[in-house]
């Protein structure tokens, strides 16, 4: 006889959230600056948007696993990034550029984004064709063999953004990335962003909600280390329509949920 | 037998002409990027104009190569140095090899009064260490902090890096002051182990400070004011010292996940 099988037991069992977060809570120094977030982003570009002091960056220090969560459950690519168990293999599949991107001034482009390549393990033979894909997708191939220092802050910040994604990496992580491009590098960075997005998970923490509305299929406000909404940008817009402070739709949006979580809490 | 290009069809080819269907004109460039032959044969057959056009090209590539940018020269020494050290760690270096050279020649001039070079040789590396694992001499400590490198295989490199740096000078130190090696050595390999033990808990920088702190003003400063050499620093404490950097090296070895994160 055969058995009948149903939708549910059809269902994949195995899917795993690119970041899971559950009551997570991570420390900056002493102060608790992620304070019991939920949070289950899949594939796309997020945008991680909340006023200062909301406890973004140290969201990302956790999410690219250099802070270790003090509470709670943080998954990333199915590995639970709470121990030091699977980090290794798990760092393989991230890229990330921090708010405050360091890098040596006598480097070359090449020789920074190749030095990326090597701390996060790449086969040496795929190397030199994952640095020049890199660079090229930046729009940095015709300054591959200047010295960091000779660059500008536009540029310095496309380096990092190269070194961030010299592995493909599976999720990736980005803080401010948008700071020092002029417009037509931001139209573009947008661009990028989307391409990125298609096939991994991409989050982007940034002051600038524009750059949410334009280049991000999810939108993540946080307050106070807590979410306080997450939803599409076209939600976001459709929000501010109805009221808030802010000179574009989206900005008003915006202060209008943080508004109204604060008068709540 | 390989059969060549008929004539017509390359005629054809490199008029353009609209005879040849796709499916030929790919077999003839299969063809031709095999067979020389018939690639002698295309450039007969080309049209004075495209031979121009090539002539042209090639003295335009010709130019570019002599007038264009230099080559880069590949500085592998540099991405190697990086991989095992940081820059910062240069005047550090300097300052050890200045206190290690003050150290011999006060030794050499009071023979009498407590080897410096001795009470010296415990926290040379330290300091070293805090810098080449330390966040403010790193530019890039927050991105290399989080990539799989970081941990047990980054803090190898940077010690034995540091390791060598200090036990140089040492060696020679205590070679020309006619010392037992294993009594400046031994005392530094197990302050090494015992800073990376605690650095994973409370970070490299503040592991050394309060190691060095500690020795100084426990071992240090009270023998250079009562000039009596200390015990812990006789050929008595020798197996002491062996057994302390023999646990602390295994211990900081299986620790090494301590220095993956940052709290």
């Amino acid at each position: 006889m055969v058995r009948m099988v149903s939708a549910t037991e059809l269902r994949p069992t195995t899917y795993a959230w690119p970041v899971e977060a559950a009551a997570l809570e991570v420390k900056a120094g002493r102060h608790l600056a992620v304070n019991g977030l939920d949070l289950s982003l899949g594939d796309g570009v997020h945008g991680l948007l909340g006023p200062n002091g909301a406890g973004k960056t140290t969201l990302m220090r956790a999410l690219s696993t250099v802070h270790r969560p003090s509470g709670g459950r943080l998954r990333l690519l199915g590995e639970d990034a709470t121990n030091g168990r699977g980090l290794r293999s798990l760092r393989r599949r991230l890229g990330y550029l921090p708010q405050h991107f360091g890098f040596y001034p006598r480097f070359t482009v090449r020789e920074y984004v190749e030095y990326m390549a090597w701390l996060r393990e790449m086969p040496k033979a795929a190397v030199p064709g994952a640095v020049q894909r890199a660079v090229e997708r930046v729009g940095l191939t015709s300054r591959a063999d200047s010295r960091l220092k000779t660059l500008s802050g536009g540029m310095l910040r496309r380096v990092g953004i190269a070194q961030a994604i010299v592995n493909d990496p599976d999720l990736l992580l980005l803080d401010e990335p948008t700071v020092g491009l002029d417009p037509e590098q931001r139209v573009e960075f947008r661009t990028l962003l989307r391409e990125l997005g298609a096939g991994s998970c991409v989050v982007v923490s940034t002051h600038l909600v524009e750059d949410v509305v334009a280049a991000c299929t999810d939108v993540v406000l946080v307050d106070e280390g807590r979410l306080v909404w997450q939803g599409l940008p076209a939600e976001l817009i459709s929000r501010g329509e109805q009221g808030g402070t802010g000179d574009s739709p989206a900005e008003r949006g915006y202060t209008s949920f943080l508004s109204s979580h604060r008068s709540l809490s | 037998m390989t059969e060549h290009i008929p004539t017509p069809s390359l005629t054809s080819y490199t008029a353009n002409a609209r005879d040849l269907d796709d499916a030929t004109v790919w077999a003839v460039e299969v063809h031709l990027e095999n067979c020389a032959e018939c690639r002698a044969k295309l450039a007969e057959l080309a049209a004075p104009p495209l031979l121009t056009l090539l002539d042209d090209v090639q003295v335009m590539i010709d130019r570019g190569v002599r007038t264009g940018p230099e080559p880069v020269r590949r500085r592998t020494w540099r991405r190697l140095a990086h991989r095992w050290a940081v820059w910062s760690v240069i005047p550090w270096v300097t300052l050890v090899f200045s206190a290690v050279l003050a150290a011999f020649l006060l030794d050499r001039e009071f023979p009498q009064r407590p080897s410096l070079v001795l009470l010296l040789a415990p926290v040379a590396p330290l300091a070293g260490l805090a810098i080449a694992w330390s966040r403010r001499s790193d530019p890039a400590w927050e991105i290399t902090v989080g990539t799989p490198r970081a941990g047990l295989e980054m803090l190898f490199r940077r010690t034995v890096v540091v390791l060598a740096t200090v036990l140089a000078p040492l060696a020679v130190a205590g070679w020309r002051l006619d010392m037992n090696p294993t009594l400046w050595l031994l005392p530094s390999l197990a302050f090494t182990a015992a800073t990376l033990l605690l650095g994973g808990l409370i970070g490299v920088t503040r592991a050394a400070a309060l190691l060095s702190a500690g020795w100084l003003l426990a071992v240090a400063l009270p023998a250079i004011l009562t000039s009596d050499l200390p015990v812990v620093v006789r050929p008595a404490s020798l197996p002491v010292w062996a057994l302390a950097a023999l646990v602390g090296a295994a211990l900081a070895v299986l620790r090494a996940g301590d220095h993956r994160r940052v709290n």
